[in-house]
């Protein structure tokens, strides 16, 4: 028998059994798209997690004083044992001095009011320098970013987020304006472009000032958090190396700073995320399996309505394994267009969500799509094999007659 | 001339429960080529059980068959299908045409199985539509035919692939007086070329019209040739001699 006549009989049998190849095909196709949402769901939530993170690039570092007693993933939230020497700008100026430390930048948060001729407004303030436009990709919508300082330098100056420029300054240019933040005045120098949420950070709400000024406004006189950049990625683990050792020298020879490595954190949450994106595709690979023993029963019913044609064949010189071909192609191709189905409709859903929840990118990733259509394919082959060998093995005499 | 058909001691055992139905008792019978032959007798005498083995649809308990000169008792099932699909005919009392496809494409069906090209099954499937009066109704699906026309499609679809013997199990039994004559007729034509046909039948006018009779009773078998009927091999000229 040539594969065209096989095909067309299979697809013959599909169409002129309409009720019975449509339910099939609805079952399989919901098995496929709910592969499709339930991974874009896991890798949505991956990507937005990780692209959160990989804003921080690949050189960074983060200083945080204390030492926790498990370092990696648990470190920022672990416990903290003994006395905690507090990090000050002179231990991040002699850590700058490292030959494999390109930049170094003091980060002092703090929630503020900005206040500008009466109108006022809560907004985060955070303390910081000139590398961290560049670390974050900041755009400057008018004015510049703060320019390269000293880490202890409390210059009056302020770089403002897109939404107080517009709420406060209404239509006046911010730039060279003078506003307030508690009791202390600060130029304004630059606007930042509309962000939105940009390094953990509501960037349209925030204002940018110097580290030192930050520590003088909220009366540090420690820095809570530092971020270190190695010249390259070669330098990487020697940059982490003398910041301990630089730290140390300084702390009495105590190792009491932890040193976090956000690509490290990168890598643990990805594999976080894959595998409770492979737990979603597992669950609904059950679906696929139910569809499987649907199509095994939908075809059983096909064996026993058509036992009188599988005779019919079988005296017209049938060979078991045409009658085998015949039925599984059955299978297989109600199972393949079932596959399709399910793929755009899964795409469809996919592209719903989207629309609802724009933050978050969803996208079943490809892995998930190929495995789901094998699969259907599959189990329609797998599931078929049974009544197709079936009704190969029926007697002749006996299927003619209808039993 | 030449047997097509030897049976030498068939039996065909059923198992029914604990007991063994014999519905075919050391059946030995020669049916020659050309012949047209019926078969006769009470329901449950066999009958059927002997069409079914002539067929290749089922397989004697014990006894030689050869089929155009070949031993094929002890054939697989493919090598039985390859066998059916080469020399044996079936047309059925039921019709058996599939449903979802028209007279054409029931036709083709052995061609399709057979794995032949499509032009030239479609040109061979149209031929013998034609020979069957059915030119008119090639695209018809069988619930838009008659009875009848039901089973010319049946015999075209027999005939397709030019076989040696065609098996007819009751053809006229689902028909009118009318339709079950053109049927005959056309069976018998097919015959006067040179096809061996056999016939399974109730009816006692088609077994007056058949050259060898056969007459089936409690499994074992009987014949007479019909001293009425013109002789089977004399379309046959220089075949041999007439049958005796």
């Amino acid at each position: 028998m040539r594969l065209p006549d096989l095909l067309a009989m299979a697809f013959n049998a599909i169409v002129r059994y309409p009720l019975r190849s449509s339910m099939l095909l609805v079952a399989i196709a919901i098995g496929v798209s709910a592969v499709l949402v339930l991974t874009s769901l896991g890798e949505g939530a991956r990507l937005y997690v990780s692209g959160q993170f990989s804003s921080l690039g690949a050189q960074l570092l983060i200083i945080v004083p204390g030492k926790t007693e498990v370092g990696g993933m648990g470190g920022i939230a672990g416990s903290i044992s003994g006395a905690v020497r507090p990090l000050t700008t002179a231990d991040l100026m002699a850590v700058q001095r490292s030959p494999n430390i390109k930049s170094v930048t003091a980060l002092v948060p703090g929630i503020g009011t900005v206040n500008y001729r009466g109108v006022e407004r809560n907004i985060g303030v955070l303390g910081t320098s000139s590398h961290m436009q560049a670390l974050f990709d900041y755009e400057i919508e008018s004015g510049r970013f703060l320019p390269e300082l000293d880490l202890d330098d409390a210059s009056p100056i302020g770089v403002i987020g897109h939404t107080i420029a517009t709420e406060l300054f209404r239509n006046t240019d911010p730039v060279g304006q003078w506003a307030r933040i508690g009791d202390r005045r600060f130029r304004v120098i630059g606007v930042m472009a509309e962000a939105g949420q940009a390094g953990g950070i509501n960037v349209d709400e925030a204002v940018f000032v110097p580290a030192g000024l930050a520590m003088q406004m909220f009366n540090r006189d420690s820095v809570p958090r530092a971020m270190v950049e190695a010249t390259g990625l070669d330098e990487f683990e020697r940059a982490k190396k003398d910041i301990t050792q630089i730290i140390m020298a300084r702390h009495g020879g105590h190792d009491d700073i932890t040193i976090v490595d956000p690509g490290a954190i990168l890598v643990t949450f990805n594999r976080i995320f894959l595998v409770l994106t492979s737990v979603l595709a597992g669950i609904a690979a059950i679906s696929l399996t139910v569809a499987g023993t649907l199509i095994m029963n939908v075809m059983l019913v096909a064996v026993s309505q058509r036992t009188q044609e599988i005779g019919l064949f079988k005296a017209l010189g049938a060979r078991r394994h045409q009658i085998v071909g015949l039925f599984l192609t059955e299978a297989a191709m109600l199972s393949a267009l079932g596959a399709v189905v399910g793929y755009f409709v899964g795409q469809g859903a996919i592209e719903l969500l989207r629309e609802l929840y724009p933050i978050v990118e969803f996208r079943a990733p490809v892995w998930a799509a190929i495995a789901a259509l094998v699969m259907a394919v599959g189990s329609g082959l797998l599931f078929g094999i049974m009544p197709a060998r079936r009704a190969a093995r029926l007697d002749p005499v006996q299927a003619l007659a209808g039993h | 001339m030449s047997t097509i058909i030897r049976l030498e001691k068939i039996c065909r055992d059923f198992q029914v429960g604990e007991e063994t139905v014999h519905a075919l008792r050391d059946v030995d019978q020669e049916i020659a080529t050309g012949e047209y032959a019926s078969i006769m007798g009470p329901s449950g005498s066999g009958k059927s059980t002997l069409l079914n083995v002539l067929g290749l649809l089922d397989t004697p308990t014990s006894g030689k068959y050869w089929l155009d000169g070949r031993d094929v008792s002890g054939l697989g099932d493919d090598d039985l299908a390859t066998t059916r699909q080469q020399v044996i005919g079936f047309v059925f009392q039921s019709f058996h045409l599939v449903p979802r496809m028209t007279a054409l494409e029931n036709v083709e069906l052995p061609m399709v199985l057979a794995g032949m090209a499509p032009a030239l099954r479609r040109e061979r499937a149209r031929d013998m539509l034609h020979r069957t009066g059915l030119a008119d109704r090639m695209g018809h699906r069988p619930d838009q035919l008659s009875g009848g026309q039901r089973q010319r499609v049946a015999i075209a679809r027999s005939m397709v692939m030019q076989p040696k013997v065609l098996l007819a199990d009751e053809p006229t039994g689902n028909l009118d007086t009318h339709s079950g004559r053109d049927v005959l007729e056309l069976l018998e034509a097919l015959n006067r070329e040179g096809l061996t046909l056999i016939v399974v039948t109730h009816d006692p006018k088609i077994g007056q019209r058949s050259h060898l009779r056969l007459r089936m009773m409690d499994g074992e078998i009987s014949s007479e040739r019909n001293p009425s009927a013109e002789p089977a091999a004399s379309h046959f000229p220089g075949t041999g001699r007439a049958p005796a």
